[in-house]
């Protein structure tokens, strides 16, 4: 069995002549809860659909599970995508299913289960995520962290072996924010799988993750275990984690003379 | 203005309109292309008819009311223009042979494709492009699942199914709209009304070759809606665009292929 489930090698991608990312190394060990941070539009999410095979690299490659993703055909893909469970930020819910139905998708999509075990596990997924109460309810009817969790649900139909969260703590209030980081340690655990958050949520990615790459002008610029980066001295990291105004990263996007700007008429 | 500058004011110009035509063909062949791979990924829609069904329900049962009303109107305006002409040469019992052969071979194909489009078409654009907004489509790719498999597929074929069903209740509702304004309205004989119609309307001529059109128009604006919302841009704006284009696209699309087809079906 190979160590790392998944390996981005010497990886760049970008579209419109601007590189996303430049080069990019990381490992994602079995059984671990790795995070990827950085700043909005440093292209983390961007790093899941890689991942996930929605779009291809220009160079470089990701293999999951010993296997280069974008050299995939089709039915590669799906096979390798049935290995993984997705959270998107907003959960991705099916709105014209109710929760019940919406965990149950991937279940009747891809196994032959006769409808009782469909219904016992449907239920216990819900149960872990706390929900198992809420499966007759529709979508519209819940709150961002108990869509959150439906998702999630969802999205352990099938024990996946890895599981990767996007954005998994934005938009929440401190007690759903809690309940998500509690349950992506406890199901990672649990499952025995792998996890990959893509998060600028500093305080609770770092209460989890057993190691961080830290990305930044389309390069890892740092990584270790969260404990490290705490007291890390690189200007980038220490302005990340204590969440200073100014620092490598401005205050103020490039713009020309503030005296010059505002004499001139037109906007 | 100088010549330099009226040169490159010029050349502006040309660039735009070539940039909106290479734009239209690429759209062409996208749309070209999302057709092929509905019909190559339909397996799934065979071997689960419920999926179909399901949409058959949204996008036929629906729009019953919106399609039914009109006939029924459409049937009236004609009995009552159409006694007004023929009165004139003294042959008013033909009113139902005008009023049947208007809806059977014109109006109940086109004027129902355009309410369709209207109807169904928008609510598939709104909600595969709201779909793709909230990434409802890139999580079913995610869990391993075509999103044109379980999601296009199935709607394509319901309206394929749903639009010569709808375009035949419209010609019999019609057709009722004009008997009720020809016969117990202006008196026009019931007897003469309903003989010189099934004497004069043929099968294969005017009844087939109508049912033919609603079946072409059900294929070319089901697929412009579906393609509308797969291809919109996953913004609010992005949506509300889409569903316009696939009103004024189907509708252009729809007297486009009325003309082509009746050509073909018209022997002079």
């Amino acid at each position: 069995m190979i160590q790392n489930i998944v390996e981005i090698d010497n990886l760049s991608f970008g579209y419109k002549g601007r590189l996303l990312h430049k080069g990019i190394n990381m490992v994602f060990p079995r059984g671990k809860v790795v995070a990827i941070m950085g700043g909005s539009g440093s292209g983390k999410t961007t790093l899941l659909r890689l991942v996930g095979g929605q779009i291809k690299p220009n160079k470089g490659e990701v293999r999951v599970d010993g296997k280069v993703v974008h050299q995939q055909d089709r039915e590669g893909i799906y096979e390798l995508r049935r290995k993984m469970g997705m959270l998107f930020q907003h959960g991705a819910l099916f709105t014209d299913l109710s929760v019940y139905e919406n965990v149950a998708f991937p279940m009747r999509e891809h196994t032959e289960l006769p409808e009782s075990m469909i219904r016992d596990l449907v239920l216990m997924k819900l149960h872990a995520v706390g929900l198992r109460g809420a499966h007759k309810l529709m979508p519209a009817e819940l709150s961002g962290g108990m869509a959150r969790r439906v998702a999630l649900a969802r999205a352990i139909a099938l024990d996946p072996e890895i599981i990767m969260y996007d954005e998994p703590f934005a938009g929440l209030d401190p007690i759903s924010m809690g309940v998500i980081c509690d349950l992506i340690r406890t199901l990672n655990d649990a499952l025995g799988a792998t996890s990959i958050i893509v998060s600028h949520d500093v305080k609770e990615t770092f209460l989890i993750a057993d190691y961080v790459y830290f990305v930044a002008d389309g390069v890892v610029a740092a990584e270790g275990t969260p404990k490290d980066l705490e007291i890390s001295s690189l200007p980038f990291v220490h302005q990340f984690v204590h969440g200073e105004k100014d620092g490598p990263v401005p205050f103020h996007y490039a713009a020309g003379d503030y005296k010059q700007d505002l004499m001139e008429m037109d906007p | 203005m100088t010549r330099v500058s009226l040169l490159v004011r010029l050349v502006l110009v040309l660039r735009k309109i070539g940039h909106r035509f290479v734009d239209r063909l690429w759209r062409l062949g996208a749309g070209a292309r999302l057709f092929w791979l509905t019909l190559v990924s339909s397996g799934e829609s065979f071997k689960r008819p419920w999926l179909v069904i399901r949409e058959v329900y949204f996008t036929g049962v629906l729009s019953l009311i919106i399609i039914l009303v009109s006939a029924f109107f459409v049937g009236m305006v004609l009995g009552l223009q159409g006694y007004n002409t023929l009165q004139r040469y003294g042959s008013s019992e033909a009113i139902g042979v005008l009023v049947a052969l208007a809806l059977v071979r014109e109006l109940g194909p086109v004027v129902t494709a355009l309410l369709f489009a209207g109807r169904a078409g928008t609510a598939i654009t709104a909600e595969i492009g709201l779909m793709k907004a909230t990434e409802q489509l890139s999580a079913m790719e995610m869990m391993a699942v075509s999103p044109v498999a379980r999601v296009i597929a199935p709607r394509f074929w319901a309206g394929v199914i749903s639009m010569p069903i709808l375009a035949v209740l419209f010609s019999m509702v019609g057709i009722l709209g004009g008997y009720m304004v020809a016969v117990p309205l202006i008196g026009v004989d019931a007897g003469a009304f309903w003989s010189q119609m099934q004497a004069n309307v043929d099968w294969r001529d005017d009844i087939v070759n109508g049912v033919i059109k609603s079946v072409v128009f059900g294929v070319a604006c089901t697929i412009i809606a579906l393609f509308e919302g797969y291809d919109a841009p996953p913004t609010a704006e992005g949506v509300s665009r889409a569903t316009t284009r696939t009103v004024v696209t189907s509708s252009l699309a729809v007297l486009g292929l009325d003309f082509v087809l009746t050509s073909f079906m018209i022997t002079v």
